[in-house]
């Protein structure tokens, strides 16, 4: 809070003015109470902040300093660190498990974003008017999301399991050969890509069956009765109006898709041959921090991942005027 | 449902109801084959939901040769629970929920007093700064946690709480979002609820707590909710400061069990079908407060 200060006199001579105005006018409704009350107020305020600023300036602003620091900086084994400049920003620009790590986390994103198709679908299915059992799906649709992760994972691993999983043994029937899904090193990512979808269908759900409630209902009798039929007016109709709900859907998605973590760590456990295949950036961080002592690299690595998350939510939010129409 | 019917209620007669979806036309009354056709597609989506978590459970009852039977059989033979057992004495599991329990309460106890006063300072009091340390919040919520957790290691280190329950949910006890979500509530109240309490001589303390603290009592059940599931689902935060399985909560828990029984998956869909019922539970009974909760939220933390 050392900002404090500097910007203490603006607001003194605000508070002055405000002061004086009450002052001036004492017979004016509020003023009186105004005119005792900041003083105290003022320091209850404080007292009422005091807690969080403690907890804010120890685990969030303290660290976040302290990451920029240790990614200049070379961790020895028995202690003993030292300054090294951008080593370990070299490192992770020329390491190539980052760049694997980077296409992973990429294809997540991917994969991620095809669940708006997806959930924009079903929210406009569960829109149809007079359709009973609505909150009956959303409730089903939306268990997988709160879910914790590592079952969800263990959960899935079973049912891709290679030899007696419950995806091979559908595949089967339908003469379709299944594989190790989640060993195979090919399939891998999109294995746990399928999973990320599944379980976040629900949560996007519910952005965008609230977005489509607040399309006015004229907007569709008046088209109806131009003669639009569904897909008319799903497309002229339902999904323009519906962009701002979508865009806000897929700036989430990304910054949700990047920082994927819990599926991959649980679906590939360390004995598994597609380890580094599925590898995300979040993962390598974990690696490289907790498992083989290269915090320095970590630390550059996740403001590589920082700086990877603003570009592309920039990007979004300048590629918005293109496509989101506000009502 | 209610918000469903709605839109139709507000028709003077059904019979003017224009449908905007599947079969057009006002002549709609009757079963229409587009609903039957948008519930067949809503019926296999909802399966492919759920089917899962019926396997898991399924599952969790058969015994290990069983659940390797080709072709499989769906149902157990018989509903032995011999595999929740085994979670139970293979791993100190109780020990792990009731960690991943303490875990949430911290968490979600932490958040509603700390993020609540604040929220209120930020909404409704005069004070120098409150600018600068409302934008000092704000990008407190834009930074990614992993940017933190290195020395926020550190830190719980240096104050000898590894492996410790209030490791877990320390840092988690503050949230800018928080402090945003509520801030809004607060925010919307009336002025002169407040005006009334001070002229009867209340201090601040005393009005946020009894007058304005019950008004957003939706707000603090959304975010109650909200915290909950993501406490008790987080697994990078446990797995770098408690590596101690007595120490674990049950999400990290689970990667253990993974790395012990491999495998066994009755083992494992028992012990994962235990560690996501209480969630299931709480959502099961807070529905409303989850969905607001989570159209409110956004992002995870």
């Amino acid at each position: 809070m050392a900002v404090f200060p500097s910007t203490a006199a603006a607001q003194a001579r605000g508070k002055y003015r405000r002061g004086q105005g009450a002052r001036q006018a004492p017979d004016s409704g509020p003023a009186p109470t105004r005119n005792r009350g900041p003083r105290r107020t003022q320091r209850s305020a404080y007292l009422f902040l005091t807690p969080i600023a403690i907890g804010f300036l120890v685990f969030y602003v303290w660290p976040l300093l302290q990451t920029l620091g240790f990614s200049f900086t070379s961790f020895g084994v028995f202690g003993g660190n030292t300054w090294v400049g951008g080593e370990n920003y070299e490192r992770v620009v020329q390491d190539v498990t980052v760049g694997r790590a980077l296409r992973n986390t990429l294809i997540y994103t991917a994969l991620g974003l095809c669940t708006l198709p997806v959930a924009i679908v079903i929210a406009n299915l569960l829109n149809r008017r007079g359709l009973r059992g609505v909150a009956i799906y959303r409730a089903l649709y939306f268990i997988p999301f709160i879910t914790l992760p590592s079952a969800v994972g263990l959960v899935w691993n079973w049912l891709y399991n290679g030899d007696f999983g419950m995806v091979n043994q559908a595949l089967s029937v339908i003469g379709v050969d299944g594989r190790y899904w989640v060993s195979d090193p090919t399939t891998a990512v999109y294995a746990i890509g399928l999973v990320m979808i599944w379980s976040q269908i629900g949560y996007y759900l519910i952005i965008f069956i609230a977005g489509i409630k607040a399309i006015p209902q004229d907007y569709y009798e008046a088209a109806e009765l131009d003669g639009a039929g569904p897909l008319r007016r799903f497309f002229s109709i339902t999904l323009p109006l519906l962009s701002p709900s979508i865009f806000f859907a897929s700036v989430i998605c990304v910054i949700n898709s990047l920082q994927q973590f819990d599926l991959i760590y649980v679906m590939t456990s360390a004995n598994n041959p597609a380890l580094g295949s599925t590898e995300s950036v979040l993962t390598l961080f974990y690696q490289w921090a907790f498992e083989e002592n290269s915090q320095g690299a970590a630390a550059a690595l996740a403001f590589l991942l920082m700086l990877l998350i603003a570009l592309l939510t920039y990007v979004q939010f300048r590629l918005q005027k293109r496509w989101v129409h506000y009502a | 449902m209610p918000e469903s019917a709605t839109p139709e209620s507000a028709m003077p007669a059904p019979a003017t109801a224009g449908a905007y979806g599947g079969t057009a036309g006002p002549r709609r009354r009757r079963f229409d084959k587009g609903s039957v056709a948008t519930h067949a597609v809503l019926c296999l989506g909802a399966v492919i939901m759920v089917f899962p978590f019926v396997w898991q459970v399924l599952t969790a009852y058969k015994t290990m040769p069983e659940s390797v039977q080709v072709p499989p059989s769906f149902l157990p033979e018989s509903w032995r629970g011999d595999a929740f057992r085994e979670v139970f004495s293979a791993l100190p599991f109780l020990e792990m929920l009731g960690n991943s329990l303490l875990n949430t309460l911290g968490r979600t106890l932490g958040q509603l007093v700390f993020c609540s006063l604040a929220a209120y300072a930020f909404a409704r009091m005069q004070f120098r700064g409150k600018n600068v340390l409302f934008a000092i919040f704000l990008s407190v919520l834009m930074v990614p946690a992993q940017l933190l957790i290195l020395p926020q290691h550190q830190i719980i280190q240096e104050m000898g709480l590894l492996n410790s329950v209030p490791a877990l949910f320390l840092p988690g006890m503050f949230s800018a979002f928080g402090v945003f979500l509520l801030r809004q509530f607060f925010m919307s109240l009336p002025k002169e609820l407040e005006e009334a309490a001070r002229i009867d001589g209340a201090g601040s303390l005393r009005i946020f707590w009894s007058v304005m603290l019950p008004l957003v009592r939706p707000a603090l059940a959304a975010l109650a909710v909200i915290t909950s599931m993501w406490s008790w689902n987080d697994l990078l935060w446990p797995l770098v400061v408690n590596t101690d399985p007595e120490a674990m909560p049950i999400s990290a828990g689970l990667t253990s069990l993974e790395g012990q029984f491999l495998t066994n998956y009755p083992v494992l869909m028992a012990g994962s079908a235990v560690a996501s019922l209480p969630m299931l539970i709480l959502y099961l009974l807070l529905q409303r407060h989850f969905v607001q909760g989570i159209a409110l939220s956004g992002s995870k933390a």
